[in-house]
């Protein structure tokens, strides 16, 4: 495959793919999950009857007179309720009051988390990110600290950051997206979700190059030499890098599909990155350098 | 390296992964003596975040009230017959927080009213007496200031009834402490009404006649005879020695835990035969081996689990399933190297050799990040994020054993050098 003399192509499709997600980011923002604005997530089963999502919405609006709450279907015929912090006293009457209008009903799941808690587990996550972030910085300059020619190492660890930043924003913009077309918040997991892709994103460059440097103690270093030394050196590891991907792929499919329910965005987050991140790998952080290498 | 050698280690490892499969295969002789620890998101039941009012109490004292008022809930907790409840402390930032985990718990709204209806006791000097003496009259006013005598001192309490009015009285006992500063309170407001508060409500304020000591008190309130009961036997059970309020709680049903559990193994499972099939097909003989590596790597990494005792949750098993994915990355980045060595016409068991060699260094690299960003999730955060890091940690670590070693002793036994 010549992927650095059609790299303007592949540029210029990851530059698409990052501008929406910028745009999207902008234009949609984000839905934050209860986990970090506080809140309660409350999901019930109708046993008798069966109720459809808007008329629960309606009697919760009408009846209880609970502002801002939403009502999506969940899985197995349950509801999911998203509601600001419902107190135990309140949760045990609002209990008694949906049973008496629609009959029996089995409580999956009940989560209330207090503003405390939601603000305590958001400064967490923030701290886990920026530590992740550092280690992963301090690992890429570790790895390239050795100077090679006729790229300089830090060039190296410069493009792997842009490779890392490329795969964080486009999961970031979808989400955003899905979150103004279905509700889709961001929540703890997500973030997590991010860093686990970032951390997979990093080692996969690493690779690349890794057999570019070690390709290149044979080679000399004119411009033309060394975008073949390049292509090579991706094309030697691509199949790896698809494979690898794949099979990591095959079980989060499985578990997107068949697993628990609330997995699922979870998951979600860590497929798109690991795509975004195996292209970000073969065809961004290699045409990257060797267009660095030009000037 | 010489064969026989191989064979050894070869023969070891798989005892080991058959001994681990008898071990965590639910249903097989491993159950009996260390059955599996399933989380509340996966059996049901309820996770309850109180946070623990300490403004009232001197720093000094801080641990030990924190400390008994764990012991306190971890008494009526242990009343509701749930296997194995939790009660544990935290700290966070300036507070403290009280956990509660009651797994597989049936009436979860009972369970709160329960650990909500601990007493919290507290005695109070009377600066300024307001006029309505109700029993709405909370702490809060100005005219109270709270003495350090509370629920914490009192160690046990008795129905009694007044010999003329026949009105039912709670009697408490203090502890030596407490018989002590009840003593001092006693002496410092003769002719003064002393108020008692039960949970923030004034439930009398008699005028201290003379000092008591002995550390005996008696509360005569409008109780009624069921009311009085309820109280004694809450009291015995223990006071609280610093009121608690519940700021957060998650609740699981049992079949939605139970339904997560078996549709996420399922999961690992078909995307586990998805991988296999992809090696074999793929990499055919290497493939095949590969793929036996695997099914040890997910033996051990349960055993591990199973032995280190770690609670298994629907975090945990996403982790373990998400490093199954990864697991097989040494293999292929082996796989790719060994095939163009063979294809420069290097003879295979020498390829074989090479091909682990040269591929070592981008495998220990590889993981690394992932490791790094496990272990600090793992120590900065709790709850989901916390399971899920710790069991991608264990699933990197020891894959890079399986997909190394299990595999090379393999290959070196198995292949012929043609």
């Amino acid at each position: 495959m010549n992927i650095i003399g059609h790299k303007k192509i592949y540029l210029f499709f990851a530059f698409i793919l990052v501008s929406a997600s910028v745009a999207s980011i902008l234009v949609f923002g984000f839905r934050y999950g209860i986990d970090i604005v506080g809140g309660t997530l409350w999901q019930i089963k109708f046993i008798e009857n069966k109720v459809s999502a808007e008329a629960l919405n309606q009697f919760i609006a009408s009846e209880l007179k609970v502002e801002g709450t939403q009502v999506a279907s969940g899985s197995t015929e349950s509801l999911i309720i998203r509601a600001k912090e419902i107190s135990e006293e309140n949760h045990q009457e609002y209990l008694a009051k949906i049973n008496s209008e629609f009959g029996a009903i089995e409580e999956l799941r009940f989560e209330t988390i207090g503003s405390v808690i939601g603000q305590e587990l958001r400064d967490k996550a923030i701290k886990a990110f920026i530590l992740v972030l550092f280690a992963i910085s301090l690992y890429i300059a570790f790895v390239f600290r050795k100077v090679s020619r006729p790229v300089s190492s830090w060039k190296y660890g410069v493009v792997t950051l842009i490779t890392l930043f490329h795969d964080a924003i486009i999961p970031i913009g979808v989400f955003a997206f899905l979150g103004y077309l279905y509700g889709v918040e961001i929540d703890i997991n997500f973030i997590v979700a991010v860093l686990v892709v970032m951390g997979f994103s990093v080692h996969d460059t690493i690779v690349v190059f890794d057999r570019i440097r070690e390709n290149l103690k044979f080679g000399s270093s004119s411009k033309d030499e060394f975008n073949a030394v390049v292509n090579a050196s991706v094309n030697q590891t691509i199949a790896r890098s698809i494979n690898t991907s794949l099979t990591l792929l095959f079980v989060l499919f499985a578990i997107y599909f068949l697993g628990a329910i609330t997995l699922k965005y979870f998951i979600l987050t860590i497929i798109i990155g690991t795509v975004v991140g195996t292209y970000s790998s073969i065809f961004i952080a290699s045409p990257l350098l060797t267009l660095w290498r030009r000037r | 390296m010489n064969k026989r050698k191989s064979i050894v280690i070869l023969v070891l490892i798989l005892a080991i992964a058959v001994l681990a499969g008898f071990f965590v295969f639910p249903g097989a002789f491993g159950n009996k003596f260390l059955p599996w620890k399933l989380g509340l998101d996966l059996v049901g039941g309820a996770h309850l975040i109180y946070e623990i009012d300490t403004s009232q109490i001197l720093e000094n004292d801080r641990e030990s009230v924190v400390e008994g008022l764990r012991d306190v809930i971890e008494r009526r907790v242990n009343l509701f017959g749930v296997s194995e409840p939790q009660v544990f402390t935290a700290q966070s930032g300036n507070s403290d927080r009280l956990i509660v985990e009651l797994a597989g718990i049936k009436d979860v709204s009972l369970a709160i009213q329960e650990i909500g209806a601990t007493p919290f006791l507290l005695f109070a000097e009377v600066v300024n007496f307001p006029n309505d003496l109700t029993g709405t009259t909370t702490l809060t006013q100005d005219n109270f200031i709270p003495t350090e005598l509370t629920g914490r001192y009192v160690i046990g309490a008795a129905l009694t009834f007044d010999n003329i009015t026949s009105q039912s009285q709670v009697n408490l006992s203090f502890n030596d402490e407490g018989a002590e500063l009840f003593e001092k309170i006693t002496e410092a407001n003769i002719g003064k009404p002393l108020a008692v508060f039960l949970d923030n409500q004034l439930i009398t304020a008699p005028i201290v006649q003379a000092k008591i000591s002995g550390g005996q008190a008696q509360i005569t309130g409008n109780f009624t005879l069921n009311e009085a009961r309820a109280l004694v036997s809450r009291f015995n059970a223990g006071a609280l020695p610093a009121p608690i309020k519940l700021i957060g709680q998650q609740t699981v049903g049992a079949s939605l835990g139970e339904d997560s559990l078996s549709q996420t193994i399922f999961a690992g499972t078909i995307g586990t035969i998805l991988i296999i099939l992809f090696m074999i097909v793929y990499y055919r003989g290497f493939g095949f081996f590969a793929a036996i590596a695997l099914i040890i790597y997910i033996l051990l990494t349960l055993l591990i689990f199973k032995l280190l005792s770690i609670t298994f949750t629907l975090a945990g098993i996403a982790g373990i399933i998400l490093s199954i994915g990864m697991a097989v990355d040494a293999n292929i980045l082996i796989f790719e190297r060994t095939k163009e060595e063979i294809k420069k016409g290097v003879a295979k068991l020498p390829a074989v050799e090479e091909g682990f060699k040269r591929a070592w260094l981008s495998i220990r690299d590889s993981n690394i990040t992932t490791i790094m960003t496990s272990v600090i999730l793992y120590y900065i955060t709790t709850g989901f994020v916390r399971g899920f890091a710790l069991a991608l940690l264990i699933g990197v670590v020891i894959s890079m054993f399986s997909a190394i070693t299990v595999t090379r002793t393999m290959l070196r036994v198995f292949t012929k050098n043609l």
